[in-house]
């Protein structure tokens, strides 16, 4: 059984203390995996280690050698709002994002109108408060309708609320502006986010440029498309020292380029979706449209080179890169169909799959999922210490269950894991302190 | 009537083509004369027979009221002929080159031109093509703009008593100011400490090279300043190539009354206009008290006086050998 909470309209609500007890403590931020307890007092972590002492009042969750971790940071969001309401909502990708143990959604400026406008991103937040309930922080446009043309102002977006700018779904093609776009964030100490595809050697690709796309007859996206915009970005982060962030790599040749520029000293960073880790093009089959993804799907040593970058930090973050699609775009020849998918829900328990296989340690793969993203955006996030936020996440990482896409909290259904078999249940998302999902077995 | 700068030592250059190859020595001499062009410019009666019988032209290649009319009001209270060739709207886009302009104005014979051109160079490259006349430079690209750093320095000296020690803040588009190089190299010469202050696209690489310190955030950048210049930010450049916006601009590196409390409490505002008001300074503060922005103009007119006449003063030698028994 499901439990959502409603939204908070206003002020937060002033919960009663909570105690979760007997619960595995895993703290990516100190590196720590430990039993204990946990304590949570006007919506911040007062106490975490063994024995607490249940203060009057107390609600007190047993949680039985449940993972208690801090909630997940999700810096790959687009949402249909405002503009393609009947997709994804911003209250209904929070319910996703809540199911699935998301505390904090970073939503893009992918809307319509775009967000590169100071009253736009106090939209987002007014909106978010009033039907969200999970955080919701906005990234806001870098240059003006995402036409890659003209700056936005950045200084006044950031000082509205927005924690990082990005370019949109496509590169910056001109690179005298991604050079003056990194000079001039560097002076408000603004994240630039950027997706590396060179949009002429991407061409008409709909998927890698394989063996598979060949014998499936469908124009590739090699891979240098993204290499080689990766590596202009970096000789301009190099030029600049501006805070450049890859959002998605999808293959090994990127990840060496990203390795060579870290091992530089080089202050940037990236992210790779939970889609690229776990799929390859193979699990395209018979063109199933809902694994048409932007970056697309690679070679199954590309997604192993990018499963080890994430556990040696080449790659500093993992995104659901939720990108809900109309059935219509979807429902479509395979080069026709709209790319993305949404993830929200199923972030956590794809990316488990990972541990799971003895990929990567568990707080490592959760400091991916919310230490890091939460640094990056200027975030408190994403630590269990005396102090933080009370935003958590208690999962059973051992529980099974099937996807079903009906099943699923977002308004749109194009998941790629549709009758996926996963190992790992969020049983409780709390964020602020205030249970927003329960997930109870009837 | 005697020029009152008479007394000063002769300037030792034929032309005047940067602050940068003058000795700070050679920067006092011109702000001494020009001093003194300026008491006697607040006497009756302005006009002199020094330039008597020299022809000057005005060759601007961009568009310019201010500059222009200063020094056509400068050449003319010293008694020079003075002409305007504005050739944006002649023979250039017709096709002439630089050089050609240079062979067609030796012919004319001038003793004195002053050139604004677009492009950086383009002065010293036509002053090493003229014979026999002194050329000086009203601008070239964002390279330099001597008279304007020379009026300024004055303006700051006049009202302040000294330059040495003070501390002088320029403010906004630093990367493609001609008055921004040269007030840094006359103001630094003259022992001034100074701050340059704008947005990293705005500032050219390297310009702490020049003696500056650098400053991104403008409340830092003009604390405890005695001076704070600032600069016009061209409209083109505001609209997301290397600033997103006006909007944006002003709220980060506009000149307004809080922000001025910053600085001394004395401290001078300047701007070389013409300005844009409410996008790098507000009115309330170029209207100021203290503002010296009118004291600026009025100082323009007697440096230029001051440069014509210290240059006009080594053309002697060379015009009795080019003209004989005239």
């Amino acid at each position: 059984m499901r439990r959502f909470a409603e939204p908070l309209v206003g002020q937060r609500a002033n919960p009663r203390p909570l105690l979760f007890r007997g619960a595995r403590l895993v703290d990516p931020a100190a590196d720590t995996d430990t039993p204990g307890d946990l304590l949570v007092v006007d919506g911040r972590i007062v106490a975490a280690g063994p024995g607490i002492a249940a203060p009057e009042g107390a609600e007190i969750i047993e949680c039985a050698g449940a993972v208690l971790a801090p909630g997940l940071v999700d810096m790959q969001v687009h949402t249909g709002e405002p503009g393609l309401e009947h997709i994804e909502t911003l209250a209904s990708a929070s319910m996703a994002a809540a199911a699935g143990g998301v505390t904090t959604m970073a939503c893009l400026p992918t809307t319509n109108p775009v967000i590169d406008d100071p009253a736009l991103v106090d939209f987002i937040q007014r909106r978010a408060r009033d039907t969200a309930i999970v955080n919701v922080v906005p990234i806001a446009a870098a240059t003006r309708a995402l036409a890659g043309e003209d700056m936005t102002e950045i200084g006044l977006l950031r000082d509205a609320g927005a924690v990082a700018v990005s370019a949109g779904r496509r590169s910056i093609a001109n690179a005298g502006l991604m050079r003056r776009l990194l000079t001039y964030t560097r002076n408000f100490g603004v994240l630039v986010m950027h997706e590396v595809e060179d949009r002429d050697l991407a061409g008409s690709g709909v998927m890698n440029e394989s063996e598979a796309a060949t014998r499936l007859g469908l124009a590739g996206i090699p891979s240098a498309a993204e290499t080689v915009m990766l590596d202009r970005d970096l000789r301009l982060a190099a030029l600049t020292r501006g805070r450049y962030h890859a959002s998605q790599l999808s293959c090994a040749d990127s990840v060496a380029a990203m390795r060579a520029a870290k091992a530089a000293g080089l202050a940037v960073t990236c992210g790779v979706s939970v889609a690229n880790l776990t799929l390859n093009e193979y699990d395209i089959g018979a063109y199933r449209t809902f694994l048409k993804l932007r970056p697309p799907l690679r070679g199954e040593d590309d997604r192993t080179a990018l499963v080890a970058a994430l556990a040696d930090g080449t790659i500093d973050v993992v995104v659901s890169n939720h990108d809900p699609q109309d059935v219509d775009t979807k429902r479509q020849p395979f080069a026709e169909a709209s790319d993305g998918a949404i993830g929200l829900e199923t972030l956590l328990a794809a990316a488990l799959r990972l541990v799971h296989a003895g990929d990567i340690a568990l707080p490592r793969l959760l400091a991916a999922l919310s230490t890091r993203p939460a640094q990056l955006l200027g975030l408190p996030g994403g630590s269990l210490a005396e102090g933080a936020p009370a935003d958590l996440v208690l999962f059973d990482p051992g529980a099974p269950w099937v996807v079903e896409a009906s099943a699923l909290s977002s308004r749109a259904k194009n998941t790629p894991f549709e009758n996926a078999r996963m190992q790992g249940r969020v049983l409780r998302t709390v964020v602020a302190g205030r249970s927003v999902y329960e997930y109870a077995v009837t | 009537m005697t020029s009152p700068a008479a007394d000063f030592a002769p300037f030792p250059k034929t032309h005047l083509l940067g602050i940068g190859e003058l000795s700070p020595l050679d920067i006092e001499n011109l702000l001494d004369r020009a001093n003194a062009w300026a008491d006697r410019n607040a006497l009756p009666d302005n006009k002199h027979a020094i330039l008597r019988g020299r022809t000057q032209i005005n060759l601007f290649f961009e568009a310019s009221t201010r500059t222009q009319s200063s020094f056509e009001i400068a050449g003319k209270r010293l008694g020079a002929d003075v002409m305007n060739m504005s050739v944006g709207s002649s023979s250039v886009k017709k096709g002439e080159t630089l050089l050609d302009t240079a062979v067609t104005l030796n012919a004319m014979r001038p003793d004195l031109i002053v050139v604004r051109h677009h492009g950086s160079g383009a002065v010293e490259l036509l002053a090493r093509k003229v014979a026999n006349c002194a050329v000086v430079n009203g601008g070239d690209g964002a390279h330099e703009h001597p008279t304007q750093a020379l009026l300024d320095a004055l303006t700051i000296r006049r009202h302040k008593g000294r330059i040495g020690g003070l501390k002088i803040a320029i403010c906004g588009d630093i990367a493609h100011s001609r008055v921004a190089r040269s007030n840094i190299l006359a103001l630094t010469a003259l022992g001034a400490q100074v701050n340059v202050v704008g947005p990293p696209t705005l500032m050219p690489p390297a310009i702490d090279r020049m003696g500056v310190k650098v400053f991104h955030d403008m409340d830092a950048g003009i604390e405890g300043c005695d001076v704070v210049m600032m600069l016009r930010l061209q409209r083109e450049r505001m609209s997301g190539a290397y600033v997103p916006s006006s909007r944006e601009f002003f709220h980060y590196y506009g000149l307004d009354a809080r922000r001025l409390e910053r600085a001394a409490p004395d401290a001078l505002v300047m701007h070389p206009g013409p300005m844009n008001r409410g996008v790098e300074i507000d009115s309330l503060v170029a209207d100021g008290e203290q503002s010296v922005i009118r004291d600026q103009v009025e100082m323009g007119v007697a440096v230029r006086m001051a440069v014509l006449e210290a240059l006009a003063g080594n053309l002697d030698a060379h015009k009795d050998n080019r003209k004989p028994g005239q």
